[in-house]
């Protein structure tokens, strides 16, 4: 063999980063047009009242949710993917035409699958069950995106040169296998259309499980979708360009070890805390309960895993915005893993569900640990990519600031909202009446919706440094080869 | 064992589709059958209704209202008796909803009225001052897709032997049947027999007309959805 580095080639890796990014702004901006809704009403009609079907609260939700996990974070996972897979396994994508024909098929079919999502979704075309809101003939096209992409994991698996799996190599196939396996179940539907003889909306289907079945297989799913798509893949992802980017050694391969047979191992338990005080048995709850406090150990592996790999090299941290990004979100991670268990809790779940600190909690999840990591593994790959610095460093940091500062203004007011509300709604006063009505313990809330918005918009205008930054990257960042590039990113003023 | 595995990428797989898969069976398989039983009183939805409920999803109202109540007394007082699992026995989906940004709807019909739900529909804030709803004025012009409602009943008498056509016994001793229709035309007729009923106590003079002249607009089928949560 030739004594020369590999060629990887980064086509397919370079489509997803784009997506990445233009779903990244559609998906928040839909959050923040949704944000604005609930603190001032008035914005549903902001189109005009004609095309208020369109624009309303109730009609962009899903838009919102499905943009930023199916849309921005599947890119994000995709894009590091084609970019990870190929340099830990030492094979280049070109090396084989089949594999990278199958990546630009996955490409193309997930552009068309996000076109019927937003064109379905937009005209109320929903199962309402959340993160799997697609109707039956999406939901086929997803799989066979989903097979494609499980060839190409396999297939590049297949003609690797390197013998021993690394770390994020073992994450994306859990991600693959987990994903697979809760989207075809969730989703078993009956088309109502062939089912009736040709009646009716030939999109429509029903759900095979009824009532309380559906709903313990809806929340095994829907928790696990965040196992299996923001918490497995971006694990993937820290594991690899953390130590690439600080040029340090993972600290503790066992570690990595337990943190990750026993993630697999717990997650899956803990759908049932979704479900707490509902109809489900109690066994199940209690069960959801108790391993929801256990995930803290795999979770709080990893991340600690991450932080003491940076042991002794902790100047980075403040010089580069990079690292920063990473360390961040890491510490995200943390936090909101154990506000994850905090909240399952039986009593504290009782005052919790049905508010908004669980959407707080989600937004720390997403905002601070996934879209954080998500952007640094860009920023990594981009100088590598385009063999070109990061157009300018100093933007990176404002961003950052611009991006925390809205992170932290978001949960701290969610949290506030939420307690408040679930405080509100179980008062009685001293004749043993509810002290309050529903709709004083939305009046109170006002405030805090517009500070989450502006958290929001906050993030948003993060987004939108980024996008300016890495397409500056692209075309007038100052050439560089990748054999110039240490360990650490090559960045301009 | 796991270095071994780290090289053998089958078995390594293999290996974590146990890990994952093993829990969501112990989880989901025990309880399944007896989940899925209705309790005394629980009725199939008939077409209207269930047109009115491809409008509540349509519209994604399940985003902000739950249809859960909690075993709490802050909750039986708020929303009614709390809820059980046979009562959900012909909801598929599901529409238990992760959020209250507006209250509970899992028993409205028994506090709420056709003419409060068309005033609040067309204008939340009038009726409910301080309310951050949005108005669904579009429900009062769009036609509820009825046929859709009638393949999706026959699809779940046929699939899962949902009772249509069959004596129920309800909580005061006595029988109710829900109908199937044996035609689309016959659904249709119905449907918008049901539909008559529910826009007689409604205001809005193009709803009225729309009904007369035999078309069925969304919220007159949202609202028969409504009344019948209870």
């Amino acid at each position: 063999m030739e004594n020369r580095p590999l060629e990887y080639d980064y086509t397919v890796a370079k489509m997803f980063m784009l997506t990445t990014v233009l779903l990244g702004i559609v998906g928040m901006l839909v959050g923040v047009i949704l944000a604005w809704e609930m603190a001032f009403p008035a914005v549903n009609t902001i189109a005009g009242s004609g095309l208020a079907e369109y624009t309303n609260f109730s009609r962009l939700r899903p838009l919102h949710t499905d943009a930023v996990i199916f849309g921005f974070t599947l890119s994000g996972i995709w894009a590091t993917w084609y970019y990870v897979g190929q340099r830990v396994l030492k094979v280049s994508m070109a090396e084989s035409k089949f594999l990278m024909f199958l990546g630009k098929l996955h490409f193309a079919l997930y552009l068309l699958v996000v076109v019927a999502v937003v064109v379905s979704l937009l005209l109320g075309i929903t199962t309402s069950k959340e993160y799997a809101e697609f109707e039956w003939p999406i939901d086929i096209a997803v799989v066979v995106v989903w097979v494609i992409w499980g060839m190409s994991i396999f297939g590049l698996i297949g003609i690797r040169r390197e013998k021993s799996l690394y770390i994020s190599i073992w994450y994306y196939i859990a991600t693959f296998l987990g994903i697979a396996m809760l989207y075809l179940f969730n989703n078993m539907e009956i088309p109502t259309y062939f089912a009736s003889g040709g009646i009716g909306a030939w999109y429509h289907s029903v759900s095979m499980y009824s009532g309380t079945n559906d709903a313990l297989v809806q929340w095994w799913y829907g928790h696990n979708a965040v196992a299996f798509g923001f918490t497995v893949p971006i694990v993937a992802m820290i594991y690899y360009f953390l130590p690439k980017e600080s040029g340090q050694a993972v600290y503790s391969y066992k570690l990595s070890l337990l943190a990750f047979w026993g993630l697999m191992f717990v997650y899956l338990w803990a759908g049932g805390h979704h479900l707490l005080f509902s109809t489900v048995p109690d066994w199940m709850q209690t069960m959801g309960s108790v391993f929801s406090v256990v995930l803290i150990l795999p979770s709080w592996g990893s991340a600690i895993n991450m932080l003491l790999t940076m042991k002794g090299e902790w100047q980075q941290v403040a010089s580069s915005p990079l690292i920063k990004f990473m360390i961040l979100a890491s510490t995200f991670y943390m936090f909101s893993t154990l506000e994850g268990p905090i909240q399952a809790i039986k009593s504290v779940n009782a005052l919790a569900h049905f508010t908004d600190w669980i959407v707080g909690h989600v937004h720390d999840g997403v905002l601070g640990w996934v879209a954080f990591m998500i952007m640094a593994a860009l920023f990594h790959m981009a100088p590598r990519v385009f063999k070109r610095e990061i157009y300018s460093k100093s933007l990176m940091n404002t961003q950052f600031w611009i991006q925390t500062l809205g992170v932290v203004l978001y949960f701290t007011s969610m949290w506030i909202a939420g307690i408040t509300q679930g405080m509100m709604w179980r008062a009685h006063d001293e004749f043993g009446n509810l002290a309050y009505s529903f709709i004083d313990t939305v009046a109170v809330l006002h405030p805090y919706f517009t500070i989450r918005a502006v958290g929001g918009t906050l993030y948003l205008l993060g987004m939108f440094l980024f996008a300016y930054n890495m397409y500056k990257t692209m075309t007038s960042g100052r050439r560089v080869e990748e054999s110039e590039l240490q360990s650490a990113s090559p960045m301009g003023a | 064992m796991f270095h071994w595995l780290e090289k053998h990428p089958f078995f390594f797989a293999v290996a974590v589709f146990v890990t994952i898969a093993f829990a969501g069976l112990i989880e989901i398989l025990p309880n399944f059958a007896q989940a899925s039983q209705p309790v005394v009183g629980t009725k199939p939805y008939t077409t209207l209704e269930l047109a009115g409920r491809h409008v509540y999803i349509k519209n994604s109202c399940n985003a902000c209202h739950s249809q859960l109540v909690r075993p709490f007394k802050s909750e039986t007082d708020r929303y009614g008796h709390y809820s059980l699992s046979g009562e959900y026995a012909y909801d598929r989906p599901f529409l238990w909803g992760s959020k209250r940004t507006g209250p509970d709807l899992m028993r409205v019909g028994n506090y709420r009225t056709t003419d409060w739900h068309e005033n609040h529909m067309k204008d939340p804030e009038a009726v409910v001052p301080g309310s951050i709803m949005p108005a669904y004025p579009w429900l009062f012009k769009n036609t509820a897709d009825v046929d859709t409602a009638y393949a999706e009943q026959v699809t779940v008498n046929k699939a899962f032997a949902v009772p249509y056509n069959k004596e129920i016994p309800m909580a005061d001793g006595s029988k109710a049947t829900v109908k199937l229709a044996a035609t689309l035309d016959e659904a249709k007729s119905d449907a918008l027999e049901e539909a008559k009923a529910v826009a007689a106590d409604m205001k809005d003079q193009d709803v009225k007309d729309a009904v007369a002249a035999g078309q069925i607009p969304e919220i007159v089928a949202l609202i028969a959805y409504l009344n019948s949560l209870k």
